[in-house]
């Protein structure tokens, strides 16, 4: 059965779309993940779609979930790399991602994904950071 | 029987090209809708004669009754180009309708038709009228193809996206937000955010004359695109009326931030994008940046 690569860069996952979403790899992805996030201590999830030439309200509810999963457990999601033309089907649609990070590219994503993790560790909110300083 | 009778028109058609050309050439120079200054003497001779050649192989064909016939093809050609160029030239519909309805007069004058039939008359009669009725059709089709030539061109030049500062875009909006133009102006904001890869796009609304939900529902949309394309928007140029309307109606414009001009817009751009910009100090200035170093 095919699977979506996770990929670890430093203390962040990266996640690269490039087939056809349906449930069970969408659940798989979903599983894998969060059992990666864990073991890998990852800070961070960048998940690159620029390889998708169509987003539906499935793929949008399963970035929301993998999002919200992560923030549980205290990782940031970033989403990168979406097409102009998805970006306006998914707005006509009424789908526009609410709770989820953007960014342009990979390197972008990784920029924005640092800076944030730089201001945790400078303002630090204390109860998600154990290792401050 | 009306083969007969058409053939009658046909002869006389055939018989007297000249004089009836020369005749309907006169009926329009006299007339009152004759347009020296748009059209020379020679090309309304050259398009009267082809018309009338056409029509008479037309007329001498069976189908009189019908101008969707394919005998009558070359005299819609004809007709189609003159009354586009017409519309082009800047002429009224009844200058150019006239065109056609002249030759009757010169038809009913021609020697030999007291002859014909009043029923092959009338025939012809009704004939022209749709010829002149096509004219009009062509006509009005030629107008509205301008105008929307000028709507596209209008839609491309109103929405131009500059780009200000390294990773800052700016889309000044000039006129009304139609669905239309927002299709237009989401395209190629998102298009220029990946050419350039800005991080915030200022939208500027000082030209966009009122703000009604639908247009807010609009600039939200286009918001909302170009944070999934990972840009933050500013809207900025709001003017007072404009805030006042938006409160009124009772917009949401949600986490969108807004700003009254778009300097300030640009300010906070650069700020969110860690650059700033410094006034020079008003002497030495070639100088200042060396000195500054060492101090």
């Amino acid at each position: 059965m095919e699977r979506i690569p996770i990929l670890k860069m430093g203390e962040f996952l990266l996640v690269s779309i490039q087939v056809d979403m349906h449930d069970r790899l969408a659940m798989t992805l979903q599983e894998e993940l969060t059992q990666r996030i864990v073991s890998a201590h990852s800070r961070g999830v960048l998940i690159d779609i620029s390889s998708l030439d169509v987003v539906d309200s499935f793929i949008g509810r399963m970035l929301g979930h993998i999002a919200a999963m992560s923030r549980i457990l205290d990782a940031e999601t970033v989403v990168v790399g979406m097409r102009p033309a998805v970006a306006i089907t998914l707005v006509e649609l009424g789908l526009s991602l609410p709770g989820i990070r953007t960014a342009l590219n990979v390197e972008k994503g990784m920029e924005l994904l640092r800076r944030k993790e730089a201001d945790r560790l400078e303002f630090g909110d204390g109860s998600n950071v154990p290792h401050q300083g | 029987m009306e083969q007969a009778t058409s053939g009658n028109l046909a002869d006389i058609l055939s018989q007297q090209e000249t004089d009836i050309l020369s005749d309907w050439m006169a009926l329009q120079r006299s007339s009152s809708t004759r347009r020296a200054d748009l059209i020379g003497d020679a090309e309304l001779h050259r398009q009267s004669q082809d018309f009338l050649n056409a029509f008479r192989q037309g007329i001498s064909s069976r189908k009189i009754d019908d101008i969707e016939a394919a005998p009558w093809q070359p005299v819609r050609d004809i007709l189609t180009d003159v009354s586009r160029t017409r519309a082009r030239l800047g002429f009224t519909p009844t200058e150019t309708a006239m065109f056609v309805f002249s030759l009757k007069q010169a038809l009913s004058r021609a020697k030999g038709s007291e002859k014909v039939s009043r029923e092959e008359f009338w025939t012809a009669n009704s004939l022209l009228d749709r010829l002149g009725l096509l004219t009009f059709e062509v006509y009005q089709k030629s107008r509205e193809d301008v105008i929307h030539k000028q709507q596209r061109e209008l839609l491309e030049l109103s929405t131009p996206v500059v780009k200000l500062w390294d990773g800052i875009l700016a889309l000044p909006l000039i006129g009304t937000l139609d669905s239309e133009r927002t299709q237009v102006v989401m395209e190629s904001l998102l298009q220029s955010i990946v050419e350039t890869g800005a991080s915030i796009a200022i939208i500027d609304i000082t030209g966009v004359p009122t703000v009604d939900t639908l247009v807010a529902q609009h600039l939200l949309k286009t918001v909302a695109a170009a944070r999934l394309m990972g840009a933050e928007c500013i809207i900025s140029g709001i003017r007072p009326q404009i805030a006042a309307t938006i409160v009124h109606l009772g917009v949401e414009l949600g986490a969108v931030v807004t700003k009254a001009t778009l300097a300030d817009a640009f300010s906070l751009a650069l700020r969110r994008t860690g650059q700033f910009i410094q006034k020079a100090r008003p002497q030495f200035q070639e100088n200042s940046r060396g000195t500054d170093t060492n101090t």
